[in-house]
């Protein structure tokens, strides 16, 4: 089994009220310097089977579909090393 | 034979029923459709109603977008079937293509529910032809998610178009770009918008006007003299 994970950020030029509301918080909390928070969603897919070309395609089709709207949105799809997955499990 | 209106029921929609009564108020037969249903039971229009289908997990409208009966409805309304999307409806709408745009949380973040103006700014859609162009109604408006987005050459192409159908006056509720409450397709035969026309059919509730009635009337009148 892989995990493979699907990024999905707003588009650079659309308002992001929801990041722009936990920037606004920072300085509050003692977090200087840090001029612009943008906000998305992360999917974590776990796949049944070998993550070969096909099941890539598989899958950016369906972020592109359904877990993105390119409307509005950007997204990102990558396959996190079983080393990493190990790692995180720690 | 009268003519027979469509209004899908989701999983999550709030306003189907009172979306049944404006049609009947206006003279026509609502009929209720299920979101598992593929078939249309022959009707002669469809409204997709406002609330929160799927809790708008994912995106407002994006599961939906993908049941069945949008399906059938995504297919008959690029074939020219008369499509009212009302606030989620309106979400579902642009999350299958059907419109153009996207709907994204309102600019302050917070629900917002009030009586809205508007302008009428195309009164030769398949459902505002009972208005006149550039008159200003009042309908009640409550949304999270409100807020309408795309591009600057979509947006050009709308205005250019005569494709933007409402605008919201006075007060920009939830950051709309241009002030845009809805939006009509090419053809003039889906419509969507976030103000919600259903709550506006009886004097004694919503804004106390009647306001939204003409969508259903205008439905009705333009489906007889086909």
């Amino acid at each position: 089994m892989a995990r493979v994970v699907v990024d999905v950020m707003l588009k650079p030029e659309i308002l992001d009220p929801q990041g722009q509301a936990v920037q606004r918080a920072l300085p509050r909390l003692g977090f200087d310097g840090i001029s612009d928070v943008r906000q998305g969603k992360r999917f974590e897919l776990e796949v049944d089977g070998p993550v070969d070309e096909a099941a890539l395609a598989r899958i950016h089709d369906l972020a592109e579909s359904f877990l993105a709207n390119t409307v509005i949105e950007d997204f990102t799809v990558k396959v996190e090393e079983a080393a990493e997955v190990a790692e995180a499990a720690k | 034979m009268t003519a027979r209106i469509g209004v899908v029921t989701f999983p999550g929609s709030l306003d189907d029923r009172d979306t049944q009564r404006a049609i009947r108020l206006a003279g026509a037969e609502p009929v209720a459709l299920w979101h598992k249903d593929k078939d249309l039971k022959q009707v002669d229009a469809v409204v997709l109603p406002g609330g929160f289908s799927y809790g708008d997990y994912l995106r407002a409208g994006a599961i939906s977008r993908f049941s069945p009966v949008m399906e059938t409805v995504i297919e008959e309304a690029k074939a020219g079937l008369p499509v009212l999307g009302i606030c989620n409806g309106f979400q579902v709408l642009t999350e299958a293509h059907l419109l153009p745009g996207g709907m994204l949380g309102n600019d302050h973040l917070h629900f917002i529910c009030r009586d809205q103006k508007l302008r009428v700014e195309n009164a030769e859609t398949s459902w505002t032809g009972d208005y006149r162009q550039g008159q200003e109604i009042h309908i009640p408006l409550k949304n999270m998610d409100g807020r309408y987005v795309a591009d600057e050459y979509t947006l050009d192409k709308l205005e250019a178009e005569g494709r933007v159908v409402f605008r919201y006056l006075d007060f920009n509720p939830n950051g709309s770009l241009r002030d845009i409450a809805g939006i009509t397709n090419e053809a003039g035969n889906v419509v969507g918008l976030m103000p919600h026309p259903e709550h506006a059919v009886e004097p004694l509730i919503g804004t106390g006007r009647t306001d939204g009635l003409p969508f259903f009337t205008s439905i009705l009148k333009k489906l007889v003299n086909a």
